[in-house]
């Protein structure tokens, strides 16, 4: 058995059959050493399939047996590498993290469920990732999404409960339409394999269904990508759901739909739409310029910690999209880079959240006065995210800014004013991270509240070494921008 | 005919659908989703896709319907009046459904032979399916083989429901020696409802068993078969009461179905994996490749049966023992 050929099957499936077994392990802890060790399993996976494509080629895999249009297919290329690394890693590490806080969340008896449910966002996530298939794309999708309810579900804050319902109606609409489009497509083609679908539609002549389909498919990820204004579920879901999840899921549930939204209008639609690239980029650049300014500026004015960097989510998600508006190899790769920064500093960030919410039962703004005395690690780390997220240079955030920059120059005669909106933005960012700092460091304790020590060591060195990682990253790129500049060279070499 | 008939059914269709969405009576949408769910099942059969319509009218009319019922139990049957934002919801819906019906004006004719979807994949599947698997039922060696991952995917999309349903109502794991409450429910003091009901539940069972080992002939599979099982076992259950269906199929039996099914079906494809095969490749279980496809079809069909059967029963249970213990 050649183990590497069978690497992007494994990839899913390792997580996927892990996760019927860890319902079984009924002891406490068991479930969540289980856990742990089939996400860093498929950690290690991801890394190996990084290093294999690292050189631009791409790795196929013909489920079954079957040949690509016939069978179901699997591919890993750059960008997919690069989202598979950034999806088990934020698996892997926040369940690393997770053993004190769950256990303060979800009760023991439940565990198991709960940690199986995590393997299953993983998986179904991964799965989507590698799958060059629409249909099996959906199929992942409902896995991922179903499992993700579970955790929004999973603490004791009863407030989840109905913002997981509003997050399931509005993925469910997304995925519903993502099916009816990817229906009718099939309905033009005859054929579900995204190459296949490419290839079969230059010859199609009545295009009005295609283009319904484009509307639908494009606007059904939106929403599961939380793109402006379709974002209105996630401010919720993050704020009540258990604090590891968060951390999880914002490193990259959206961001695997708008890997989709990206892959598909590249490799299938502006291929053969005439005129589609510009559909999309006036489609894709308002939102996104909107989506950062609103969902900064609501950031600004936001009084509770993960309601706050929620909002940041969103704005973030806007750069993603802008980088992907620009239809060119520049803000393609910048886009590719974001996805990859902004898990780390999100994550990151979500992960110091987790660590303060271990010790502090509220996490408004105005109710963690003086933290920074009382858990100065936690704070540090914070503070070295927060700056990743701002962009300063020396971190992760950085990089992927600076790409994005040099792009709005490149894209034409409105190069200045996106330059513009990017630094206008990334003051917003200065104002609402500091305006965190300023209540962790420089606010007077409230009387008689707040903790006597540090967040549990595991936690908190989890915390600490993704902070080293935004600095790392922000020092040493190269791993991740050879990755986002290949993922780019695909995706423009896929839509000629 | 067939079109006064399909006209007739869509007609019905429009007019349930509009009368759920107007009653504000919960019993009576459930009931309505209930009868929607049947018509929709005999479209699916003037369709012909005689499995999809087995489906729907198990799960769709029986199973969910009576899970409504229990969820109603729990809550309430009146819907909380709420003012506007009906009209943007009517105003959205209405401009997306002339965007359908917009696309399909360029769509292919039904039947026609010349479509696109004709043309390209089915007829390889069609030529191809008697040499490589050898088994009547097309469809089944679609499902079951040419695109067997994404049928393991939704195997997982139902241990997913499972779970989250166990997860949130907060029935705890089985424990050995749980003592299940005896309570008189269910209809035993209705007679007539008693001695069909009674009369009835063999047979949908044995027709269960026969959908899921004739999939590979006619129409059938495991999902269908498990969501027919599991619906004479909710008649029972609905006839005798909950705790007797239990005592009959223990919880940790249950979740067991669901978990062995699954894993059943992924390890059926790690094992073509160990045995040189791609991930779900039957073809390397058995000397004759042919032979080994129709292995891998029936052990997987079992596994996607069990799981199907054990979530539903699972999800029932769940919803119905909640009112004691809370």
């Amino acid at each position: 058995m050649d183990l590497l050929a069978h690497l992007p099957a494994l990839q899913v499936v390792v997580p996927m059959l892990s996760a019927p077994l860890i319902v079984l392990l009924q002891p406490r802890g068991l479930a969540w050493a289980g856990a742990t060790a089939a996400a860093l399993v498929s950690f290690a996976i991801a890394l190996t399939l990084a290093l294999a494509v690292l050189d631009g080629q791409t790795l196929e895999y013909a489920m079954g047996g079957w040949p690509a249009p016939y069978g179901i297919a699997l591919s890993v290329d750059a960008f997919s590498a690069l989202l598979l690394l950034v999806i088990t890693g934020a698996g892997a590490t926040a369940l690393l993290a997770a053993r004190s806080s769950i256990d303060q969340q979800v009760e023991s008896e439940r565990q198991p469920l709960f940690y199986s449910a995590w393997l299953l966002v993983l998986s179904g996530l991964v799965g989507i990732v590698v799958s060059a298939d629409a249909f099996n794309i959906f199929v992942f999708m409902e896995i991922s999404s179903l499992a993700s309810y579970i955790l929004i579900a999973g603490g004791p804050d009863r407030r989840a409960l109905p913002a997981v319902f509003k997050y399931l109606m509005m993925g469910t609409i997304g995925a519903t339409f993502y099916l009816i489009g990817v229906g009718l497509i099939y309905m033009m083609t005859g054929t579900l394999n995204l190459a296949d679908i490419q290839d079969r539609l230059g010859d199609v002549t009545d295009i009005n269904p295609v283009l319904v389909a484009a509307g639908f498919i494009t606007i059904g990820l939106a929403l599961k990508a939380a793109v402006f204004p379709l974002h209105v579920w996630v401010p919720n879901a993050y704020t009540h759901a258990p604090h590891m999840v968060t951390v999880f899921l914002a490193a990259c549930a959206t961001k695997v739909a708008l890997y989709v939204l990206i892959r598909f209008d590249y490799m299938v639609f502006q291929a053969t739409l005439e005129d589609h690239e510009i559909q999309f980029a006036l489609f894709a650049m308002p939102l996104a310029i909107l989506g950062i300014l609103i969902a900064s500026a609501v950031a600004m004015f936001e009084g509770h910690l993960k309601r706050l960097l929620a909002s940041s989510s969103i704005a973030q998600i806007g750069y993603i999209l802008l980088g992907a508006s620009f239809v060119s190899m520049a803000g393609l790769s910048a886009s590719a880079m974001h996805l990859f920064n902004h898990a780390l500093a999100k994550g990151g960030l979500f992960l110091a959240v987790a660590c303060l919410a271990y010790k502090y039962r509220d996490l408004r703004l105005n109710q963690l006065g003086g933290a920074a005395a009382r858990m100065p690690w936690t704070c540090a780390a914070f503070v070295v995210c927060g700056l990743s997220l701002i962009g300063v240079p020396g971190t992760a955030g950085f990089i992927s800014k600076w790409l994005l920059i040099t792009a709005a120059l490149e894209s034409g005669p409105w190069g200045w004013g996106l330059v513009a909106i990017i630094l206008v933005s990334s003051l917003m960012a200065v104002v609402y991270v500091w305006r965190i700092v300023e209540a962790l460091y420089f606010q007077a304790p409230v009387d008689g509240e707040g903790p006597t020590s540090e967040a549990p060591v595991q936690m908190l060195l989890v915390t600490g070494f993704i902070a080293l990682l935004n600095i790392y990253f922000g020092l040493f790129p190269q791993v991740p921008l050879e990755l986002a500049n290949s993922a780019a060279a695909l995706l423009l070499e896929g839509s000629q | 005919m067939i079109l006064i008939f399909a006209l007739f059914l869509l007609t019905l269709l429009v007019i349930t659908a509009i009368a759920i969405v107007r009653t504000d009576d919960l019993f009576v949408a459930v009931m309505l989703t209930s009868i929607f769910s049947l018509l929709m099942a005999a479209n699916f059969f003037i369709l012909d896709a005689a499995d999809v319509a087995l489906t729907e009218a198990a799960v769709g009319a029986g199973v969910t319907t009576v899970i409504f019922l229990c969820a109603l139990e729990l809550t309430g049957d009146r819907e909380k009046a709420r003012e506007g934002g009906r009209w943007v919801a009517l105003g959205t819906v209405s401009v997306l459904a002339l965007l359908i019906i917009y696309a399909t004006f360029d769509k292919p004719r039904l039947g026609d032979p010349d479509a696109p979807v004709h043309q390209h994949l089915a007829p390889w599947y069609l030529e191809k399916t008697p040499e490589y698997i050898d088994i009547p039922n097309v469809v089944t060696a679609i499902l079951g083989s040419f695109r067997g991952y994404d049928t393991l995917g939704e195997v997982f999309v139902v241990f997913a429901a499972c779970i989250g349903v166990l997860f949130i109502l907060g029935v705890s794991p089985p424990r050995k020696n749980q003592p299940v409450i005896k309570k008189s429910s269910g209809l035993r003091h209705h007679l007539i409802p008693q001695v069909v009901g009674r009369l009835l539940i063999p047979f949908i069972v044995l027709f269960g068993l026969y959908v899921q080992f004739h999939g590979e002939y006619g129409p059938g599979g495991g999902f269908q078969a498990g969501a027919i099982i599991a619906t004479g076992v909710i008649l029972y259950a609905v006839l005798e009461g909950e705790s007797e269906a239990l005592r009959a199929i223990p919880r940790g039996v249950l979740l067991g179905m669901v978990i062995g099914g699954a894993l059943l079906y992924g390890g059926v494809g790690v094992a073509c994996m160990l045995m040189g095969g791609a991930f779900l490749d039957y073809s390397v279980l058995a000397a004759d490749p042919v032979f080994g496809q129709q292995l891998g079809i029936l052990i997987i069909e079992a596994g996607v049966g069990m799981a199907v059967c054990g979530a539903l029963l699972a999800i029932f249970h769940a919803f119905a023992a909640r009112e004691r213990l809370s």
